[in-house]
């Protein structure tokens, strides 16, 4: 008897788990067939649209808002602002779903993931102002030869001083450093007892720019071949290193940081090297410390810094993509990105909007000039993960030994770039 | 369920209309099971065997079988995959190590302190050692977080004792390496350097867990010894006091009363309280979520966040997948294995693992409680 009832139960839930996937599937099922009827172009129908950011803070949500509120207003189509709290997921729960917002942040990790496949509608082309973008930025989101994504606009690192810091040290600004010698010599001479002379966070997204000036990288210039073990990198990683053991660099954490700016601002370091979010971060929590901006030194193969980007993806599920792409010409418009720029610090991605940027912020000058030889990051699928190795074994610098550091970098990095093919 | 076997003919209508009015009640449930535990279970173990990139259904017609791919990936593969999920087991595997057996401790230590009877405001401290458990994980994160900063106030109360602490939170030495370089091994065996498992080197395995999830370790013991408390305090309280008067008129002394009499009869309890330990151990994932994602050095990644962070934000579905199911069965190997190392000696094979339903079945006593609604 009890054989027979369990065999009994087994066949309920074997019928019912059945049944509950066979509705799952049949659901699922009448969404891909619309997949594959979708039409290459955008599509013509209209509908409200949805936009997710991953907003920096509440000036970028209430601006990013009140632009689509307008955009709204102007082209009869209903539009709301979602601000995400983890943007990845969210944007993931929508593409399994088959129901992602319309338009969205991608960051250059997540491009070659999402248009392999098939999330992201490629609509570079189409764009009206497609000219007017950065070279360097359009490249960032072309993928297989196709440019999917309009850039919302960039970010490049510089050098941050703490000016009083600066005078009390007894320095000019003829010691405003130029090459790493400079760079190495001011900070010993700003580093006292209660600051250090310079912090960054230890990430491959800022000590890139050491290996950058050293004229190394991460990945070759095809994006084919993994470039981490070269003596270049090995000669930054050691300068680093070196400021490390002196003591005239520290990473954040080590004076109580959550990041450059917070140990810039509350005057545990006297430099910092950071992006132009850090001009709005500074304005909003230490409006009193008084700074100066310059480009950074230069290695010993010239000048270098890391770019940083964000484009508005517009999914290939979205219900409205005509709206969509008409929002995102809207959004980024040349007076549209001023505004954007007056509003939460970030640096216009057309070239027409340089000019204005630069009258308007003459103290992010540097930041704008530094985008002449700045280095995008990889955008090969899963070079996150090796980035995050990296990064998790840059936060071990001061003891590594940098040659098997950057060995098992390289061997990570040409793993992913061979399983790209 | 309640249903019990008859051999009477007569009965054989009735009790089939019976049965179908259990399995009615019983429909919402096992509707609500399958829609909400049993799909998303079959669908995830496909999607660890698939190809699915995390468009549309995986059940759609783009997903291919790819075998596994995945988990060969995860425990052979020798990559980036293999080192990151080798790196998260060594890391929760201390963690279980430490937290499991301290949190049972101090568990039955608390009950057995808030159980007595002389105890002033006995309430006063239940309370406040339950108080940990129902807050919010995440606020006990941030806390702690607060706590253990480089200049924070176990730091300060380390330097009023003229100890200096560690930057807790960025402090990616293994708590293993530090004590075996106190007692002078400061190079590494070759032995321990060239061998390893799942992508690590032996000498990664010893390295335990680093300052850092000592941090996680003290918070998992500071908020779940408050449940277990409850669970062997209840526990305690169902200990008739005949039985401790008893052993004390034998002439035992409180300690031996409690190892050799009070001990052996929470054995239940200390199963149930392990049991829970480690499975909630083995699935540690909002403390690290929300307080290190992982760092420093990946020291405090445990396999459930990278699961969550290989699907979400690599986009590797099927990995994620594939590793959650491999923890699905490090969780029920450990527990099996714990089942036997706790199981009742002394009672005949046969029985052991039998309910006691069952049991009583072979024998003439008289059905327990719950058979009384059959009966009607």
């Amino acid at each position: 008897m009890r054989t027979a009832r369990a065999t009994a139960l087994t066949a309920f839930l074997t019928g019912s788990a059945l049944l509950l996937s066979a509705c799952g599937g049949s659901g699922f099922s009448d969404d891909d067939a619309d997949d594959g009827d979708a039409p290459e172009e955008p599509s013509e129908a209209g509908g409200a649209i949805t936009v997710l950011i991953g907003a920096s803070g509440d000036a970028e949500a209430d601006a990013v808002t009140s632009a689509v509120a307008a955009w709204s207003e102007e082209s009869g189509t209903e539009a709301t602002v979602t601000v995400a709290s983890d943007l990845p997921q969210q944007l993931s729960q929508g593409f399994a779903a088959g129901s992602p917002p319309d338009a969205f942040y991608v960051g250059t990790e997540n491009l070659a993931g999402y248009a392999a496949n098939g999330s992201l509608l490629a609509y570079g082309d189409d764009l009206a102002n497609k000219d007017d973008f950065y070279p360097a930025l359009v490249e960032n989101f072309t993928y297989d030869g196709e440019f999917y994504c309009a850039p919302k606009d960039f970010s490049t690192l510089a050098l941050v001083i703490n000016t009083d810091a600066w005078a009390a040290a007894g320095l000019t600004e003829a010691d405003i450093p130029t090459d790493w010698a400079g760079l190495a010599d001011v900070a010993a001479r700003l580093t006292t007892a209660e600051q250090v002379g310079l912090t960054f966070g230890p990430e491959y997204q800022r000590v890139g720019v050491f290996m950058a000036q050293a004229g190394g990288g991460l990945v070759d210039e095809d994006g084919t071949t993994a470039i981490a073990d070269s003596p270049e990198n090995a000669e930054a990683l050691t300068f680093v290193q070196q400021m490390l053991a002196d003591g005239v660099l520290a990473f954040p954490s080590a004076i109580d940081s959550g990041w450059g700016g917070e140990a810039f601002g509350t005057g545990r370091a006297a430099m910092t090297i950071e992006g132009n979010w850090i001009v709005g971060a500074l304005r909003n929590d230490f409006p009193d410390v008084p700074y100066q901006v310059v480009e950074l030194p230069a290695g010993p193969a010239g000048q270098g810094t890391l770019q940083f980007t964000n484009c508005w993806g517009i999914a290939t599920d979205s219900q409205n993509q005509a709206g969509a792409l008409d929002l995102v010409e809207y959004l980024t418009a040349t007076d549209q990105q001023v505004a954007f720029a007056e509003a939460f610090g970030v640096m216009p991605s057309v070239q027409s909007a340089a000019e204005d940027f630069r009258t308007t912020f003459p103290e992010m000058t540097a930041f704008v000039d530094s985008a002449e030889f700045a280095v995008g990051m990889p955008t090969a699928q899963g070079v996150a993960d090796v980035i995050g190795d990296f990064n998790g074994q840059i936060e071990g610098l001061a003891d590594a030994d940098v040659a098997t550091l950057l060995g098992s970098v390289q061997t990570n990095m040409q793993a992913v770039l061979d399983a790209q093919g | 369920m309640s249903v019990t076997p008859s051999r009477r003919r007569s009965g054989t209508r009735i009790e089939s209309r019976r049965a179908a009015a259990g399995w009615l009640f019983v429909a919402p449930v096992l509707v609500i099971l399958g829609l909400f535990l049993l799909v998303p279970v079959v669908m995830a173990a496909w999607v660890s065997v698939s190809d699915w990139t995390g468009r549309g259904s995986p059940l759609g017609g783009d997903t291919a079988y790819v075998g596994t791919q995945n988990y060969e990936a995860l425990l052979l593969g020798g990559g980036l995959p293999t080192q990151d999920f080798g790196t998260a087991l060594r890391n929760n595997a201390w963690y279980v190590f430490l937290v499991v057996p301290i949190q049972t401790a101090l568990s039955l230590g608390l009950a057995v302190l808030v159980n007595r009877q002389l105890l002033k405001a006995r309430g006063f401290f239940r309370t406040a050692f339950y108080f940990p458990s129902v807050t919010s994980s995440v606020a006990i994160t941030v806390v702690f977080l607060f706590l253990f900063s480089a200049s924070g106030a176990v730091n300060r109360l380390l330097a009023a004792v003229s100890a200096d602490g560690p930057n807790w939170m960025s402090d990616a030495r293994g708590v293993g390496h530090l004590v075996l370089g106190g007692l002078g091994v400061d190079t590494v065996p070759a032995a321990l350097a060239e061998h390893g498992f799942v992508g690590l080197s032996w000498w990664d395995w010893i390295a335990g867990p680093s300052v850092a999830m000592c941090v996680f370790i003290i918070m998992a013991v500071f908020t779940t010894s408050g449940t277990f408390m409850l669970l062997f305090l209840a526990a305690l309280q169902g200990i008739s006091a005949d039985v401790d008067e008893a052993a004390t008129m034998d002439g035992a002394t409180s300690w031996q009363r409690f190892w050799r009499v009070t001990v052996p009869m929470l054995r239940p309890t200390v199963f149930t309280v392990t049991t829970l330990g480690l499975i909630g151990t083995w699935q540690v994932f909002e403390q690290i979520y929300t307080g290190s994602q992982g760092g420093p050095a990946k020291t405090t990644l445990t396999p459930a966040y990278l699961s969550y962070s290989a699907s979400f934000l690599s986009g590797q579905w099927g990995r994620g997948a594939a590793i959650a199911f491999i923890l699905f069965a490090i969780i029920i190997v450990l527990t099996a294995l714990q089942r036997l190392l706790l199981r009742e000696r002394g009672v005949p094979r046969r029985r052991r693992f039998l309910p006691p339903r069952a049991a009583q079945a072979t024998g003439a006593a008289p059905g327990p409680v719950r058979d009384q609604g059959a009966t009607q």
